[in-house]
């Protein structure tokens, strides 16, 4: 079940998807983290953001909205607190890097080369926040100029987490690989509204959020699929998976890795059982190891 | 480890239009939770993806189970009502008890009032069984009454309705105000208009009043950042003004929190 992500090993490719995790904390009560190939903490900015206003969430058929806006409580007690709890299990980390400008999300890199951390991953999609996050995702120029700069100053190697609200993801791709980003992943939320008929007005404080759960899984193996075809850095698979089966598809459509984010709402379990159910699919297939199914399409 | 427990529907009842009462199977909640805190309730439909988080009305320890009284408000909770009680492929997936709970073991010995307004009610009937003779219950009502008939066997219950059906006519300050009520602390729960004024009277009479406050939720456990309230202080988790209602509400001091 091993797999490599830019030199560094994960027991298995299955991770958390940022954002839905925080740092790992709250769910330790339900998941055992060391047999996760990785947690992938909630987004961190060089301050404290205190996110958006409520309601962040609303349910949609077979998906959900959230607008949380990136609320963490800053670097300085994410260091002092949340990478000592995460060290204390078997598992890699990868933190998730936010910022309003090119400047905070360096900062926040420069900050994090000194910890005990094995990836960072930068977020340049968040569709929440009106400053930085997706601004820089949908640019290339923008893009490209994160990337480079970001690589300068971070130790770590350094993940891309892309966007799925732009026309086109080869082209994105394609310009992380450029400035020398170590892998890529996708996808974030798609940006989507809910409105409330009988109140005339938008459910979600933020009027927009970001889509995800199963009913996004086709649009995140579509992209995966172009997105791995387009670069040869690793790829790191996610959007709606919920079940072993779509981390599989996933897989097979170019993931090196892959990640569960909305699924564990439904199920604090569904982490321990995608990890297990992949095991099973390879065993049952005579499938020795999972490399065999990796980008078999 | 904290699990996701499948419980049986062992009774449900329309008690009154769109609300139920449902009992449910569960040793370890019925052993575990206090009163306020609330259970996570999983849909059956996978379209469905978000739990329901339901406050726990009662429990009864000795026969293992806990009763949720809940209003439906959607597709989710209309399932719920739906489904038939005693038989086992009825049974729902929960996680509880979660949140925090009220304060009774602090708060020991005082005398006090508990305020509940609409499906904020249920939650207050497991306080004031605890409580018993300690407490004074003053509900609120649209119009028609529920669970009311089931306080007087715990405390002294007082009424209000907005259309003056039953009780004081107006909302629970009417009502407390028309029985010149007092005590040393307030436990309410129901909708934000309700907390904000029984607060403000709370406030002005030097009563301490805690509050249950309500959210949309995502995971329930603290994790997704989905339903925090406006906190007046830095909170020590998440460093910044607020708090996860999940986690460390839903119930907080009134002065802790922007209602």
């Amino acid at each position: 079940m091993q797999v490599k992500l830019a030199g560094i090993e994960l027991k298995n490719p299955v991770m958390t998807a940022s954002g839905t995790f925080g740092s790992g904390q709250e769910y330790s009560r339900f998941v055992n983290l060391s047999h996760l190939g990785a947690v992938v903490t909630k987004g961190v900015s060089i301050v404290p953001w205190s996110g958006n206003q409520t309601p962040r969430i609303v349910e949609t058929p077979s998906g959900m909205l959230n607008a949380i806006g990136l609320q963490n409580p800053g670097i300085d007690v994410f260091c002092e607190r949340d990478i000592p709890f995460l060290r204390q299990f078997d598992t890699r980390i990868i933190v998730n890097v936010c910022g309003h400008s090119m400047v905070e999300y360096c900062e926040v890199a420069e900050r994090l080369s000194m910890e005990p951390v094995d990836l960072l991953e930068i977020n340049v999609s968040c569709p929440n926040v009106k400053e930085g996050g997706i601004a820089f995702g949908q640019d290339p120029k923008a893009l490209a100029g994160i990337v480079r700069q970001v690589k300068r100053v971070a130790r770590q190697p350094i993940i891309i987490k892309l966007s799925p609200n732009v026309t086109d993801i080869k082209e994105k791709a394609k310009a992380a690989e450029a400035e020398g980003a170590d892998a890529i992943s996708l996808i974030n939320t798609l940006t989507g509204m809910k409105i409330d008929i009988y109140r005339r007005g938008f459910v979600l404080a933020n009027r927009t959020g970001g889509l995800s759960g199963p009913c996004i899984h086709p649009v995140a193996v579509r992209m995966v699929y172009e997105a791995a075809h387009s670069v040869d850095i690793p790829v790191i698979g996610m959007g709606g998976i919920s079940v072993a089966e779509d981390a599989i598809e996933m897989l097979m459509a170019g993931a090196s890795a892959v990640a569960v984010g909305t699924a564990s709402f439904r199920d604090p379990l569904a982490l321990e059982r995608i990890i297990d159910g992949i095991e099973e699919f390879l065993d049952s297939q005579g499938v020795e190891q999972i490399q065999d199914i990796i980008k078999v399409l | 480890m904290m699990l996701k427990e499948s419980c049986t529907v062992l009774s449900l009842d329309e008690i009154e239009e769109d609300i139920y009462s449902m009992w449910l199977s569960s040793q370890a909640i019925a052993e575990e939770a206090r009163p306020g805190q609330f259970v996570n309730v999983y849909s059956r439909d996978r379209s469905r993806l978000l739990p329901r988080p339901i406050s726990i009305c009662e429990t009864d320890p000795a026969q293992g189970c806990f009763r949720l009284v809940f209003r439906v408000a959607g597709a989710g909770t209309r399932e719920f009502a739906s489904l038939q009680a005693g038989a086992h492929t009825n049974a729902l997936d929960v996680i509880g008890p979660l949140g925090n709970g009220f304060p009774l073991a602090e708060e020991k010995g005082k005398r006090v009032l508990l305020v509940g307004g609409g499906i904020g009610i249920p939650p207050m009937l497991s306080c004031a069984k605890v409580l018993q003779e300690d407490a004074m219950a003053v509900l609120g009502y649209r119009s028609r009454a529920f669970l009311q008939e089931e306080f007087p066997q715990a405390c002294p219950v007082f009424i209000a309705t907005e259309d003056g059906s039953s009780g004081s006519k107006g909302t629970v300050i009417d009502a407390i105000r028309e029985n010149s009520l007092t005590a040393d602390v307030i436990f309410a729960c129901g909708p934000k208009p309700m907390l904000r004024a029984v607060s403000a009277w709370a406030a002005k009479e030097g009563i301490p009043c805690f509050v249950s406050l309500e959210e949309r939720m995502a995971c329930g456990i603290g994790a997704c950042l989905g339903c925090v309230c406006d906190s007046n202080t830095l909170d020590r988790h998440l460093n910044v003004c607020k708090k996860r209602v999940c986690l460390e509400g839903p119930v907080f001091l009134s002065t802790e929190v922007k209602l």
